[in-house]
């Protein structure tokens, strides 16, 4: 009555079977890998229905795409909420991606990125803060100025006209 | 509100945007010295009453190094406008903002006066006065002449490009500029702030900066 598959019939040649995709890359067989096998790096996900509730702390970049309440921490890794990700919580990490909601202070070493469609009501404390149009963004952004200059000497008088510049530098722009 | 009325107010509300590319760019001459007040300044606190804008937070924050507060008082107003209770605008200003007397460096109103009327404008004006620590600065943006009536009223968000321009995107608004206020209005409105600099550009548009003195 069952007729075994020969497609899965062992050959005479061995496999090395679920092998990690990206560890031997094969030239002859480029197949296309849905989004969630060709994670080939350090990354977590997170799926819609899961819901935690308390602190997240890792070392691997994570992608978020359920509910969280709480904190999550992953100081040098980046953190991507996703379009269906909800979150209710203080966010620490190295660089954050909101495309989807987020509830609570965001602070990064390096960059927050609020896209098309990404919502965060709340701080963002990082050097660096990219929001696209489109996203919503209610609270305050508190970004260091590049390549700032320590606390200033007040024991060197400097000369006045030096002070005041008649336009602002754009130099970096 | 009807389904066909939601799709109809959507279109209206895309008809309205402008998009980055299509937008026009206008010269200011205010910007770069309200820039200036604020270089002096170790980490200043700004807020800006405009819409969030990702290009000004990063603007800002890279010549400034600075907090922004962004507090978009165009939603409040079309909230208001929308719910019919555009009389209940002053009051709800003088709760609206809840940082403490002095504490802020710069704010940022763009044209939001315009879309207000003289009771509102005064009651916000009076909120702006309290937060403004001495010596630091308001710039904001005046209508000068009689806004021709539309029935697709829109905002402006003012997108800084550099210094000296700043471009101009459009989305759509529950109610059009008011009538402008006069110079001496704009003068009362914000005592004991002192005009620094004014400059009424070809655009019909009053820049005004305002300082507040030491105390």
């Amino acid at each position: 009555m069952w007729k075994r598959d020969e497609s899965v019939k062992p050959t005479s040649q061995p496999q090395a079977p679920a092998a990690p995709v990206a560890s031997t890359p094969q030239a002859s067989a480029p197949a296309p890998q849905p989004d969630a096998r060709r994670m080939d790096k350090d990354m977590v996900h997170i799926g819609k229905s899961v819901i935690i509730k308390g602190e997240l702390a890792g070392s691997e970049d994570l992608t978020i795409e359920g509910h969280v309440e709480g904190k999550i921490e992953l100081k040098d890794h980046v953190l991507t909420i996703g379009p269906n990700g909800k979150i209710k919580a203080q966010v620490f990490a190295k660089s954050v991606i909101v495309q989807g909601e987020v509830n609570g202070n965001v602070t990064a070493t390096d960059k927050v990125d609020i896209r098309d469609g990404g919502s965060v009501d709340g701080d963002i404390v990082s050097p660096r803060v990219a929001i696209a149009e489109g996203a919503h963004f209610r609270g305050s952004v508190d970004m260091q100025r590049k390549g700032a200059a320590p606390q200033p000497q007040p024991a060197k008088p400097q000369p006045q006209p030096a002070q005041e510049k008649p336009q602002p530098q754009a130099a970096a722009r | 509100m009807s389904l066909s009325d939601l799709f109809r107010r959507r279109k209206e509300d895309s008809d309205a945007d402008t998009g980055a590319s299509d937008a026009p760019v206008f010269p200011t001459k205010a910007l770069a010295k309200f820039l200036a007040s604020l270089h002096v300044r170790e980490q200043p606190v700004l807020i800006d009453l405009g819409p969030v804008v990702g290009p000004n937070v990063n603007f800002f924050g890279e010549q400034l190094g600075c907090k922004i507060f962004v507090e978009d008082l165009s939603k409040d107003i079309d909230r208001h406008v929308r719910e019919g209770h555009v009389a209940d605008l002053p009051a709800f200003f003088k709760q609206r903002f809840p940082q403490p007397d002095a504490s802020v460096d710069g704010i940022l109103c763009w044209d939001v006066f315009d879309y207000l009327d003289k009771a509102s404008a005064q009651s916000l004006a009076q909120q702006l006065t309290r937060i403004l620590r001495p010596e630091g600065a308001v710039l904001a943006f005046f209508n000068t002449t009689e806004a021709a009536p539309t029935n697709k009223p829109v905002y402006t968000k003012h997108v800084v490009v550099d210094p000296a321009t700043v471009q101009h995107r459009t989305y759509a608004a529950a109610r059009g500029k008011q009538k402008p206020l006069n110079n001496r209005d704009i003068q009362r409105m914000f005592e004991p702030l002192r005009i620094t600099e004014q400059f009424l550009l070809k655009t019909n548009t009053r820049e005004v900066l305002f300082r507040k003195p030491k105390t």
